[in-house]
């Protein structure tokens, strides 16, 4: 589909409007049930942005218990097995829980404490955003329950028994497929009940504002020190950033401090799945046209009639059927380009970051290095690749030894 | 007069409640839906709500949610809704609403979705979630197509919001008298006498409640405050109950309607 608004770039701070619109695309699609509470969660949360006390507490917990800044990472044989650009790896998956979802997590869980709710409710997809939540409400001594679908409980089997040990509670979703979509649907169905008393932690760039806006923040620490991070090892700016894009959270905190520099390159990469075919991946740029679901208006993959379209892909935390409006908005401009890796893609670059760096990346953040895998040959050898690793994959580890034999050759 | 007014108005000559019936269009299939909806309105229901069955309905119970679930594996699609609610337009005069979510609104133009609804007859459209906000294009259209464009109020509602909501409202308000996703419970909302003044204080329109309401019992309470009773998981229920037996259907359907109905007498 072609881009429905190509109006020239406003600030990226500029955005979203009011009313959570990254032009055409966001927005607040819920029931009149859950609308004053986004509009006190969107209150609550602009105090806190702009509360010197909030960011320092927030700071001091990013710092202590998560383990930031977080090493970006030379990664030399890598760059001599491709023998093109130089790759860096922004080392997200070094932090506490395994993955950047605990960067958002802390925010909001000082968040709900700040507006007094003693209940926190999350989907997971991998579980690592249920992990996280898990995480801090123990640390913070709140009462914790996860929603996930029962095909994700399953293929994270791991994550699931770590979520249980910190205490959460884990709700298996029998709905539909049985995946992130039906556990997002589960867990507003619990706010709109509980919504005095609960705070509903999403966990990526996507629903009602102020979640892409709020998570979106939450971070672009990520890219503040890979900005400064890059600027103390080369000198200079990199040529290309490269991030994958479920609901486009570790992208978009990634990317968002290099949006203005026009020389960066920026490119979220999705789940190619088996094939570009419905039902069959969740390339939402590929395959999705503008809908609404689950609270904002983006890129969806739907059938004609608007029914949601099944999705496929070999990460769990990629397999959703929207992408986070601020994405979509990006690429209208043309400032972010996407791509798309397909599972086997995945699964080699997966295997080759393991073999020639020893570091086991998230199936997610393998999608990142499938383009880079690529993309980096095309480069000359004094450009600069960073990926961002944005989770690690102990979680992946018994799924992928079902499908990869590390005594064959490498791919 | 439109269809919505008229039947609220002849309640309140009747100087009773409406009786709204909530039913999945083509829950479990296309013919039986018909039969239902036939066997609700000589039961004396006064207006009929149609839920479009959507991939991922986020306001509905597990009642709710499985009924969308096998009317869309039974086939049914938003052209095969617009069919069955034009059917029944062919044979009553009852209002008749849809229940429905936006992205089927929206997925193929929000004008061509309303002419659509109006062209089978259908009176209003509750779009879930839909606030009204983001609801310009909806209310426009229903404007130009002469289809009532029905919003929600909640308990959170504040006050102050009523106001950008009687700009937009046709037809009725629907009151969701409970936080909370659609199905049956066995007490009734506390507050409601007050929440429902309030909604008149700032809206001239019908105040229908609905989520949650299982029996006569409950109907009747609710009837005793309100304009209108909305009856939904409780009947969806006893389609579930009989699915395979549609005589046996039909006639607890029937009966437990006939029930609400004489539950909810003239109030004086």
């Amino acid at each position: 589909m072609p881009p429905t608004d190509t109006a020239a770039p406003a600030s990226p701070t500029a955005l979203p409007d009011p009313g959570g619109h990254f032009g055409p695309y966001g927005g607040v699609f819920v029931p009149e049930t859950l609308v004053s509470a986004l509009q006190d969660l969107g209150r609550a949360y602009e105090a806190a942005r702009t509360d010197p006390d909030f960011q320092e507490e927030l700071t001091h917990h990013l710092r202590e218990f998560a383990g930031r800044p977080t090493q970006l990472y030379f990664a030399s044989r890598l760059t001599e097995v491709l023998g093109g650009a130089r790759i860096y790896f922004k080392r997200e998956d070094l932090l506490h829980t395994g993955a950047h979802k605990i960067n958002n997590a802390l925010g909001q869980a000082l968040l709900a404490r700040r507006m007094g709710k003693k209940r926190i409710i999350a989907e997971t997809g991998a579980g690592q955003h249920g992990v996280a939540t898990a995480a801090v409400c123990a640390k913070f001594g709140l009462e914790c329950v996860i929603y996930m679908g029962a095909v994700d409980m399953e293929r994270q089997a791991l994550n699931v028994f770590r979520m249980r040990l910190c205490g959460a509670e884990v709700r298996g979703v029998e709905a539909g497929q049985k995946t992130l979509k039906e556990a997002i649907n589960e867990a507003m169905r619990d706010w709109v009940t509980n919504v005095r008393s609960t705070h509903y932690i999403l966990g990526s760039a996507l629903g009602a504002h102020p979640y892409p806006m709020m998570v979106r923040d939450f971070h672009r620490i990520i890219g503040h020190e890979t900005r400064r991070q890059i600027l103390e090892r080369e000198g200079r700016l990199p040529d290309e950033l490269v991030a994958c894009v479920g609901g486009g959270s570790n992208a978009i905190g990634f990317f968002f401090d290099f949006l203005q520099d026009e020389s960066v390159k920026l490119t979220g990469v999705e789940a190619g799945g088996r094939a570009i075919t419905p039902g069959e991946h969740a390339a939402r740029f590929e395959g999705g046209r503008l809908g609404v679901l689950q609270g904002c208006k983006t890129f969806i993959l739907q059938n004609p009639d608007g029914q949601i379209e099944l999705t496929h892909s070999v990460s769990a935390g990629l397999d959703y059927a929207a992408i986070g409006p601020e994405h979509a908005y990006y690429r209208d401009r043309g400032r972010i380009g996407y791509a798309y890796a397909l599972d086997d893609e995945v699964l080699a670059a997966f295997q080759k970051c393991a073999a020639t760096e020893g570091i086991i990346p998230a199936l997610e953040s393998a999608h990142a290095l499938a383009y880079a895998c690529k993309r980096a040959p095309e480069m000359s050898r004094d450009q600069i690749l960073v990926v961002n690793l944005s989770g690690r994959g102990d979680k992946d580890v018994q799924q992928t030894a079902k499908l990869i034999d590390p005594e064959a050759p490498a791919p | 007069m439109d269809r919505i007014a008229q039947a609220f108005a002849k309640a309140r000559t009747e100087n009773r409640a409406c009786l709204i019936a909530y039913l999945c269009a083509g829950d479990p299939d296309f013919e039986t839906s018909l039969e239902i909806s036939r066997e609700l309105i000589r039961a004396g229901i006064d207006l009929l709500e149609f839920g479009v069955p959507f991939s991922d309905p986020l306001a509905d119970g597990p009642t709710n949610q499985q009924a969308a679930q096998r009317a869309l594996e039974a086939g049914m699609t938003p052209a095969r809704v617009f069919e069955l609610a034009a059917r029944l337009r062919g044979e009553t005069a009852i209002p008749i609403v849809f229940y429905t979510y936006y992205n089927l609104v929206f997925a193929n133009g929000v004008d061509r979705a309303i002419q659509a609804t109006a062209e089978a007859g259908v009176d209003g459209v509750l779009t879930l979630d839909l606030p009204p906000e983001e609801s310009d294009d909806v209310v426009t259209a229903c404007r130009r197509h002469g289809v009532a464009p029905i919003f929600l109020v909640a308990p959170t509602t504040a006050e102050e919001r009523l106001p950008l909501i009687r700009e937009r409202a046709g037809g009725f308000v629907y009151y969701v008298s409970r936080l909370g996703i659609t199905g049956e419970r066995s007490d009734l909302a506390e507050g409601l006498e007050e929440a429902v003044a309030m909604i008149r204080r700032h809206i001239d329109l019908p105040v229908a409640v609905g989520f949650g309401i299982s029996g006569p019992e409950q109907a009747a309470a609710v009837a005793a405050v309100a304009d209108g009773v909305i009856v939904g998981s409780a009947l969806v229920n006893r389609v579930k109950r009989h699915l395979g037996n549609p005589k046996a259907m039909l006639e607890d359907l029937g009966g437990f309607t006939r029930d609400l109905r004489a539950a909810m007498p003239r109030k004086d």
